[in-house]
């Protein structure tokens, strides 16, 4: 096997497991996030990518990964934050994000596959409109700096130890909580339970 | 019970080892980990087997079609594999594989497969404007701190938010 697709493999393995570990197979979960039920989504974001970009920052900093041994993506104002906009209207409505609609599937839940399906057909649409739509994409590219350290003009430690900050004051605020505010099928369990229980005891 | 699925792990530690999971990809490949390129060239491969030649002259999928190149024969279609054994693997183990229709609710099968379509439909036609999704430019393209990967989770969180919670009512 070629080093493309054991890599390829390997990388996405870890992907899924954790992805399906996290929950996030569930729309419900996933989309409890944009209605700040549940946090989770968020809290796992900001790990991984405080993992990985201290991991990186150590590794360049030893010299084991070069500064331009990393693909960092371009932004355009309107193009990146527009594309935002549709994959964050597409979870809402759709409850899923692309990733995520094929753990979903592979976890049993069709409506993950349905999701996959509306992302061809939504990328068959692109192309159809891609003439009319093509100078917008790389109008008002981002200033030459394509890091946020080299856009503010901080060292990458200083956005690092923002970062964390963020995450951990977000992480404590929204993990210290015993559980999870219940849900309105628990609540009308609970709701039942108590009811029982109440009979039982005006009997006893 | 026996069959209760186990929990879902502790957010920090599905983070951590997606984290180490996506270090790993930048340093085997040199770049991260992603989801929208891989249903790209499976929309054009697509579109190439249903229309051929006019996909071919489609201002948008020629490009990745040229030459008679395959899209799907990249390093992504084989991390997408890895992606979906890894999910299965880690659904069956948990005893969470469940064929089952999610989706708000409060709303019946049809109504959900409508919104998961739509929903799918505008994530998909969205990744293509930022030349990624949620994977390939949320999480990877932040984890190199690049601008193009916050100014992403903005417009995600901020949309997705906005619309998430008018649609609170059906779920």
């Amino acid at each position: 096997m070629s080093s493309m697709i054991i890599s390829g493999l390997a990388c996405g393995l870890v992907f899924g497991f954790a992805l399906e570990r996290a929950g996030f197979a569930s729309a419900c979960k996933l989309t409890g996030q944009l209605r700040f039920k549940d946090w989770t989504v968020f809290n796992v974001m900001f790990t991984a990518i405080l993992v990985c970009a201290f991991g990186l920052f150590a590794l360049q900093m030893v010299g084991v990964v070069g500064q331009y041994d990393i693909f960092i993506p371009s932004a355009f104002i309107y193009a990146t934050l527009l594309g935002g906009v549709g994959v964050g209207a597409g979870m809402a409505v759709g409850g899923f994000c692309p990733g995520t609609s094929v753990v979903g599937f592979c976890s049993g839940h069709m409506d993950g596959l349905v999701f996959f399906i509306g992302l061809i057909l939504g990328t068959v649409v692109f192309a159809g409109a891609y003439d009319a739509i093509e100078p917008m994409l790389t109008a008002l590219p981002a200033p030459e700096a394509q890091t946020v350290p080299e856009l503010l003009g901080i060292p990458t430690i200083v956005v690092l130890l923002m970062l964390t900050g963020v995450a951990a004051v977000v992480g404590y605020l929204t993990t210290r909580a015993p559980r999870p505010r219940p849900t309105e099928a628990e609540k009308r369990e609970q709701r039942d339970a108590d009811g029982v229980s109440g009979t039982a005891a005006g009997n006893a | 019970m026996q069959n209760q699925p186990k929990p879902y792990w502790n957010p920090f530690v599905a983070g951590g080892l997606l984290g180490v999971g996506l270090l790993m990809a930048f340093v085997w490949t040199g770049h991260g980990m992603g989801a929208s390129g891989f249903s790209t060239a499976l929309a054009a491969k697509g579109s190439q087997a249903v229309a051929g030649q006019a996909a071919e002259s489609n201002a948008y999928f020629g490009g990745l079609l040229s030459g008679g190149n395959n899209p799907l024969n990249a390093w992504i279609t084989w991390q997408m594999i890895g992606l979906a054994v890894g999910a299965l693997i880690g659904a069956m183990t948990a005893g969470r594989f469940r064929f089952q229709f999610g989706g708000p609710t409060k709303l019946g099968n049809g109504k959900r497969t409508v919104l998961a379509l739509a929903g799918g439909m505008l994530a998909g036609f969205g990744a293509r404007l930022s030349l990624g999704c949620t994977s390939g430019l949320g999480l990877s393209g932040s984890a190199t701190l690049a601008t193009a990967g916050f100014l992403f989770l903005i417009g995600f969180f901020v949309t997705g938010a906005g619309i998430g919670l008018f649609m609170k009512r059906y779920w």
